[in-house]
């Protein structure tokens, strides 16, 4: 887990949360953050149960087309993840996987509502 | 004037009690908390020792899904939180005396019990165990330190079920116990594992491979297992999935595990394996062989013929029965919720406490002021992750239910409620509550006695050597 130093007003990388509720949140990022880390940094409601190493899904984020296309592939042990994550979508990542660097600066990113798809349980 | 009305009744904390201190407990919690800022919360747990399955069932190698209990802890730290540990609601302390100390409770008291085969010899046979108890005593629960597998009398284990707590105890008897060794496993689970000859692990399943319940980060783990082959009808595997490529098409999860599945199936080794596990599709157990001892000796099953849909078919019996020499079984077809308290709606036939959205209900009626939360209200199944979202919906009807004016008169205007009010009861009954700060003790005392054997934590497995801790911590206070 790893705190951030937030970057000075007018430095940094833009990355724009989207609550479920649909307030945007725009905050400043470092090269390398995760995006996991960041929403904590800020104070935005993003889970982390397994704290960033790939053995929850609880930090799901949905991201926009063009920033996803963006990433490498997400490894395998991601997308075993991702496959138990709830309102999975083709642009989904796990926010702790994903790491802010220039080319994601402006990005968007939509936390998925927490109470929808209840409905879809995963085994245990 | 404003101020001559009489403050809102806001202004007094609502009350909540809380049955169970597993995950859903705790996050049901957090999302009360963090949402009411007039919370006041006590959680019940049984044991001196908080966090339910997180610590219970989670499997001694998988420490990165047990750090969700550092969160569980900083909740347990808020002002307004108190953990009461050491306290068996409906033996200590009555349910309905409880329920009167609260404007709400929460129900979250998990799956106590587990599904049997239904076999005429299942409880006589020696070597023949729940899943629950033998994840149990390799974790530390307990009621089950004492349980004694006997690893060494036989090669093979067979489990019934193929669900991720099957592949957990299969991974468990198939991992070096050196690898084992750096894990929170417990110290007599660890002595036995050194010594077990088990090098065979059967997972049976009643129907075929496109109705495997585990997922595919713990099959990936089982396929990583040094000199461990994987042994499964590849025929049978690739048919079925052929036969269903239009729906695997768009489902996902499945898909990506049936490809892993043929990928471990085909894994080639460059000489025989030490140790191989197996998944044998559309056998049923249908008897128990005992040996001389009583202990078992094989496993009947008989084969299945799968009937009707695809992805949800029958398996009906045909009759044919083979036998599979096996020195220990583990049944590991499901955990089940049990009713706890009379007073308390149940579904016999689901094993869970009926709801709509966490609310409590009987027949179509909400019961005021009852909720429930986590494997006890959708059924024990799910990660944590699913208990998570499971927590927020119930801790959501509260908030709701608040704002709808259904707890207009709070049990804190008619003097101390909650733990406040059943403590005196509590001490007269000789029930010795656990705070956390007293787990703190305990927790620090594993964690320095796995330290000297180079683990993350010993855990203390009997009620009697906490509660010595418990009382020398305090004594030092
Ligand atoms: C073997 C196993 C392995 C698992 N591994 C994983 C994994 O790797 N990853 C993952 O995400 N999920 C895993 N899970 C699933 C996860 O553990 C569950 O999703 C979660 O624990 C369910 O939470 P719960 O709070 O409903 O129940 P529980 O965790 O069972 O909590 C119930 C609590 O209530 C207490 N209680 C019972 N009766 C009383 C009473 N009368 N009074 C007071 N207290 C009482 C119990 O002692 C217990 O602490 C695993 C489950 C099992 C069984
Ligand atoms: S925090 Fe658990 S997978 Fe990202």
């Amino acid at each position: 887990h790893n705190v951030i130093t937030k970057p000075k007003p007018g430095e940094g990388l833009k990355v724009t949360y989207v609550t479920p509720e649909g307030e945007r949140i725009t905050v400043l990022a470092n090269d390398g953050d995760n995006l996991l880390d960041l929403a904590h940094a800020y104070d935005i409601d993003l889970e982390g149960a397994c704290e960033g190493s790939l053995a929850c899904s609880t930090c799901h984020v949905v991201l926009e087309d063009e920033f996803y296309d963006k990433l490498e592939e997400p490894s395998d042990e991601e997308n075993d993840m991702l496959d138990l994550a709830f309102a999975l979508t083709e642009t989904s990542r796990l926010g702790c996987q994903v790491c802010m660097s220039t080319k994601l600066d402006g990005m968007t990113v939509k936390l998925p509502s927490a109470t929808r798809n209840l409905a879809v349980d995963k085994k245990r | 004037s404003l101020s001559a009305h009489p403050p809102p009744a806001s202004v007094e904390p609502l009350t909540i009690g809380i049955i169970g201190s597993g995950p859903a407990g705790f996050y049901t919690a957090q999302h009360l908390l963090k949402n009411l800022s007039h919370a006041k919360i006590d959680m019940y747990e049984s044991l001196p020792i908080p966090y339910g399955l997180a610590r219970f069932g989670v499997s001694p190698d998988h420490p990165e899904v047990k750090n969700v209990i550092h969160k569980f802890a900083s909740i347990a730290e808020d002002s307004r939180f108190r953990f009461v540990g050491n306290v068996t609601v409906g033996r200590d302390v009555p349910f309905s005396k409880l329920a009167s100390c609260y404007d709400a409770v929460v129900l979250s008291y998990g799956a106590a019990e587990d599904r049997k085969l239904g076999l005429p010899n299942e409880e006589s046979t020696k070597n023949v165990f729940a899943a629950r108890a033998f994840v149990g005593w390799y974790n530390g629960i307990p009621e089950y330190a004492g349980l004694e597998p006997d690893l060494t009398s036989s090669d093979t284990a067979v489990i019934a079920g193929q669900g991720n707590v099957a592949l957990d105890v299969a991974r468990t008897l198939l991992t070096p116990p050196d690898v084992l060794a750096k894990t929170d496993i417990t110290e007599h689970a660890l002595e036995a594992l050194r010594k077990s000859k088990i090098r065979h692990v059967h997972l049976l399943g009643r129907r075929g491979p496109l109705q495997i319940a585990f997922t595919a980060k713990e099959l990936r783990e089982m396929i990583a297992l040094p000199d461990t082959k994987l042994d499964v009808d590849i025929n049978v595997v690739k048919e079925q999935v052929s036969a269903d490529a239009e729906a695997l098409a768009t489902d996902r999860q499945r898909r990506r595990l049936m490809e892993l599945l043929v990928q471990g199936a085909t894994k080639k080794f460059d000489s025989p394996t030490a140790r191989t596990w197996s998944l044998k599709f559309m056998r049923s157990p249908a008897g128990l062989v005992q040996s001389q001892n009583g202990s078992l000796a094989a496993v009947q099953l008989e084969k299945n013929r799968l009937e009707g849909s695809l992805q949800n078919p029958k398996a009906v019996g045909t009759g044919e029965v083979e036998e599979l020499p096996a020195g220990l079984l583990i049944r590991s077809i499901g955990y089940k919720s049990v009713r706890l308290f009379d007073e308390v709606p149940f579904d016999p036939k689901r094993s869970l406490i009926p709801n709509v959205k966490g609310r409590v209900v009987d027949g179509d009626a909400p019961v005021p002021g009852l909720y429930v939360s986590g494997w006890l209200k959708r059924g024990p199944s799910g990660v944590i992750a699913a208990t998570m979202y499971c927590a927020i919906e119930t801790a959501t009807a509260i908030v709701e239910g608040l704002q709808a004016g259904h707890f207009a008169t709070r049990v804190a205007s008619r003097g101390p409620g909650g733990f406040d009010a059943l403590e005196p009861l509590l001490k007269a009954k000789g029930v010795d509550p656990v705070s956390f700060s007293d787990w703190k003790h305990i927790d620090r005392v594993e964690t320095e006695l796995g330290a000297k054997r180079g683990k993350p934590r010993e855990k203390l497995v009997d009620v009697k050597a906490m509660m010595d801790v418990v009382a020398a911590g305090r004594a030092n206070r």
